[in-house]
């Protein structure tokens, strides 16, 4: 019987993964979005695992929307990286810079 | 039984694509590994019986997400050797990190504030049980509002990356017929009054 | 308001009136019009003064002491305008007033081609209607306004021509001096206010005597008598006012005055207001022999030291100075032997003639063009009749010549402190019998040097000279006739007769009652000069100071460089006037100066600017210029710190959930 710690562990890890993952990657901004993709994926495996141990609909209807937002956020991430790119030549995250106090 | 091997199986295969997703030094490799963790993931809510959300994760990330970052990775022109520069020196640092909070989530889990025994209910179900229909149920009555809100967030995506995107080409000369036709004599003719030289006979030629 | 006040009022307010129109309106009244509104001011307040004085001392008129307005009342003390009419303030009310009319007259001829003066007329009419304030009032408040005014004006003519710089340095030191005095004095009233509770003399002298034995602790637990204390604070205040030792430095520097200033205020009037102040308080001093003592010492100390300074002096100002600081020495002497009544005849009898000597040292000055080196003078009896003899009725007063007023009031005070038992009163003794040497030698050597011995200006300056002019010449005259007759007059009431009964209260326990026991032996004026012949001590040390003097300045004039030449560290310290001027300016001036540099250096530049106002900016700065670092621009940075941020969170949450 799968258990309800082992999948929040398992969408604890991945949650981890993620954010190594951000502060690892120097070089890349595409990462960087990925990373954030999975950050969102733990999340929702964490509903689901609530949605079906707890037997309320209610976190099906929240990963649903979750859903829904993150294809926005990404799409609209990638925009920037475009238009970034277009301006700047590179998706070097060092590039960034510009904002250094 | 099963469904816990089935369980580790598609947990580990999610794991580690997503581990290799950090890792890989080729974005294109990031992203398909991307999508096989999307796919592991899948195949673990259909194990929790999410089978709706399980397929919509594989149509709209995988069919639509991925894809869109697939296209931005290959159009970018992106130079593979200087990608991976400063990735060890911080590797100490974020895996303790890393592990520190695994740890942190951990024991939260496990621990008997989090009363998990209770939850380990199987709910019966019988034949007719449709997932679908059951989100359906609740989300077009009681999250009617949430969902039209949602539709509009898609909208407000869409104008925002395509007014971002847009760039407004300088070198258009492209003519705009009901421009010219509207244009009066006074947009484009000045009549001024100027006295006449008078010492222009005085120049010799 | 009946006659007598109307009278007393108009005493105290005509100068001020006339001072006012000399001040306010001298460009529209002119030079002659300041200056008789000034001399009229000044006449009628001494006429009313001389009015006042018939009727309290000989028509048997009562004391009078009312108030005339209240200032203000506050913590249960009021604070009043009043007057106080009795034999003493009658007597000095006289005194000033007319020593001060006769100033006026003489002004116009000395200051005739100067053109403040306007201001000058306005300034003295000033300073007489405060010292008649001071004279006139009833209670500390009017007496230290009275004080602090005098003060004040005293400053502003002694700096009169502030364009020369020693002028400013001398007023700038009188007046600073005086603070120093001032400081004890406002001690004194403090502790006045603390113990009695008022103001007001009558209420404080009425009550006096319960407080005779009472103590104060001051600091830690030594406790001190009250009276003592009381004394010896407005005893500094006299100190100041009528330069004693160690505040008696700014009276020879005052000499960069005008003369009829030096005449008026530091010779007359001003410098005995710490006499009148003491006598007035009497009832206060006669419960502290501690304080007599005090008083005794410091007035013999500047008695006999000051002298000596006389002798080396080549100002014929200067010498006139330290003749004034000697003899204000004499009358200090005659407080602390409880003769408060010989001091007060000294003072009336020295206010005379020692404004004639000041008067006719401005007359030679005018006359050698303003010249006051005497070792440029000599010779000057031929050109100058009616100075020299004026001054030598002023000399003779001075040195204590029988029959003349200052043989009377200087022997009195001699004798007094002969009878006198109080601690250091031998000390006392030898001091005023060794200055009355020393002020016969200094006194003639200031005459033979100016007005006999060779003429030592050229022939053609010396044709040029003649007397000085009438208005000049007419005060001389006046106030040589009471140098020599008032002594006479004055001696048997007001040191042995009822003069001062109601105002100066001698306490009759053992020793302090001197002038009752000299009374036992006096028999009349006749008897006074005979018992100064039986006891010739006096008259044998007068002499010789005049035999010396004849010898050292007309006989053989070399004299003196052969004796300094022997005598020369002595010389020195007379020179330098014991170092008292040099160790103020080094001490209290350079140490004043430095300490508002150090304070400058550290307080201003380092603490105040450097630490609170540019450090504040400058650690601003550093902390601004550390923490701009954790605003890298690199995004994982920040993802990083909110990762951490979640982590501390989640250490928390977790922490206490788990206990």
């Amino acid at each position: 019987m799968i258990t309800l710690p082992e999948v929040l562990s398992l969408a604890a890890l991945l949650f981890c993964i993620s954010i190594a993952g951000i502060f690892l990657n120097r070089k890349n901004v595409i990462i960087l979005l990925m990373c954030i993709e999975l950050m969102l994926l733990s999340v929702n495996m964490n509903f689901i695992a609530f949605s079906h141990f707890l037997d309320d609909i209610h976190g099906q209807i929240f990963v649903f929307f979750i859903l829904t937002v993150a294809a926005a956020e990404s799409a609209i991430g990638l925009a920037i990286l475009v238009v970034m790119f277009r301006n700047k030549g590179s998706i070097n995250i060092d590039d960034l810079n510009s904002m250094k106090g | 039984m099963i469904e816990q091997i089935v369980f580790y199986f598609f947990g580990g295969v999610l794991l580690l694509s997503a581990s290799m997703v950090v890792i890989m030094r080729n974005p294109i490799h990031s992203a398909l590994l991307l999508v096989l963790s999307f796919f592991a993931s899948a195949a673990i809510w259909l194990l929790l019986q999410a089978e709706f959300l399980a397929i919509t994760l594989v149509l709209v990330y995988v069919g639509a997400v991925m894809v869109l970052f697939l296209f931005v990775v290959m159009m970018l022109d992106i130079n593979l050797v200087t990608v991976r520069e400063g990735f060890t020196r911080f590797l100490p640092v974020g895996i303790t990190v890393a592990v520190l909070m695994v740890a942190a989530m951990g024991l939260v889990v496990s621990s008997d504030y989090f009363m998990s025994d209770t939850y380990m209910v199987i709910k019966s179900i019988g034949p007719d049980y449709s997932n679908t229909k059951e989100l359906g149920l609740i989300l077009y009555t009681q999250y009617l509002y949430q969902f039209e809100i949602a539709g509009a967030i898609l909208l407000v995506a869409i104008i925002a990356a395509i007014s971002l995107s847009m760039s407004k080409s300088k070198v258009n000369k492209s003519i705009s017929s009901e421009e010219q036709v509207i244009v009066k004599k006074t947009d484009r003719l000045r009549v001024i009054e100027m006295k006449a030289e008078s010492n222009i006979q005085s120049k010799k030629i | 308001m009946n006659n007598i006040e109307q009278i007393y009022l108009a005493i105290v307010l005509a100068p001020l009136i006339g001072s006012l129109v000399a001040g306010l309106f001298g460009k529209f009244v002119g030079r002659s019009g300041a200056h008789w509104a000034t001399i009229i001011g000044v006449a009628i307040s001494s006429i009313l003064s001389m009015v006042a004085y018939k009727y309290h001392m000989f028509d048997g008129g009562e004391i009078y002491n009312q108030n005339l307005y209240t200032w203000l009342s506050s913590g249960g003390i009021d604070f009043k305008i009043g007057f106080l009419i009795d034999s003493l303030s009658v007597t000095m009310m006289v005194v000033v007033s007319f020593v001060s009319l006769m100033i006026h007259i003489y002004t116009i001829g000395y200051m005739h081609e100067d053109p403040g003066y306007q201001r000058f007329f306005s300034y003295i009419s000033l300073f007489t209607f405060a010292m008649l304030m001071l004279v006139m009032s009833n209670n500390f408040l009017q007496l230290f306004f009275g004080w602090e005014a005098v003060g004040l004006v005293s400053y502003l003519l002694i700096g009169f021509w502030y364009k020369k710089e020693t002028a400013v340095f001398a007023n700038m030191k009188a007046f600073l001096v005086n603070r120093v005095g001032d400081f004890g004095f406002l001690l004194g009233i403090a502790a006045i206010v603390m113990t009695f509770d008022s103001l007001d003399y009558t209420e404080i002298f009425s009550n006096v005597t319960q407080y005779a034995d009472s103590t104060i602790t001051i600091w830690g637990d030594e406790s001190w008598s009250l009276m003592t204390v009381i004394c010896i604070c407005l005893f500094i205040g006299a100190m100041g006012k009528s330069a004693q030792v160690p505040l008696h430095v700014w009276l020879p520097d005052s000499m960069e005055g005008p003369t009829p200033i030096s005449a008026l205020i530091h010779a007359a009037t001003m410098v005995t207001a710490g006499i009148f102040m003491v006598s007035r308080m009497s009832p206060l001093f006669e419960l502290s022999e501690t304080a007599l003592s005090f008083i005794l010492v410091i007035g013999s100390i500047t008695a006999l030291f000051m002298g000596l300074l006389g002798l080396v002096q080549n100002d014929i100002k200067r010498v006139v100075a330290y003749s004034t600081l000697s003899q204000l020495g004499y009358m200090t002497v005659a407080l602390g032997a409880s003769a408060y009544a010989a001091a007060m005849f000294h003072l009336v009898t020295h206010a005379f003639f020692k404004a004639l000597l000041f008067l006719g040292a401005g007359a030679v000055i005018i006359v050698m063009h303003h010249e006051q080196d005497m070792r440029k003078m000599g010779g000057l009896y031929k050109v100058m009749p009616v100075t020299w003899l004026t001054c030598l009725c002023g000399t003779l007063a001075l040195i204590g010549f029988p029959g003349t007023s200052g043989f009377f009031s200087k022997d009195a005070i001699i004798e007094a402190v002969h009878h006198s038992t109080l601690a250091g009163s031998s000390f006392a003794y030898f001091s005023v019998m060794a200055g009355v040497f020393i002020t016969a030698l200094y006194s003639f050597r200031l005459f033979f040097m100016t007005f006999h011995g060779d003429q030592k200006m050229d022939i053609g300056t010396w044709k040029s000279m003649h007397e000085a002019p009438a208005v000049v010449i007419a005060p001389l005259i006046v106030l040589a006739i009471p140098s020599l007759i008032l002594g006479a007059f004055l001696i048997e009431p007001m040191l042995f007769g009822k003069y001062f009964d109601d105002a100066i209260y001698v306490a009759s326990t053992d020793g302090h009652d001197v002038l009752a026991r000299m009374a036992e032996d006096y028999h009349g004026i006749g008897g006074f000069l005979l018992h100064s012949i039986q006891h010739p001590l006096v008259l044998i040390l007068m002499s010789s100071g005049f035999f010396v003097a004849w010898l050292c300045y007309i006989k053989f004039p070399d004299t003196p460089d052969k004796l300094v030449s022997k005598i020369g560290p002595a010389h020195k310290l007379l020179v330098n006037k014991y170092g008292f001027d040099d160790f103020n300016q080094l001490i209290f001036a350079k140490g004043t100066i430095r300490l508002g540099h150090l304070l400058w250096r550290i307080g201003d530049i380092n603490i105040i600017d450097g630490f609170f106002v540019n450090g504040t900016a400058r650690s601003v700065r550093i902390f601004s210029s550390f923490i701009r670092h954790v605003q890298s621009g690199y995004l994982y940075h920040y993802a990083f710190s909110i990762i951490i941020g979640l982590l501390v969170l989640l250490v928390i949450f977790v922490h206490g959930v788990l206990d």
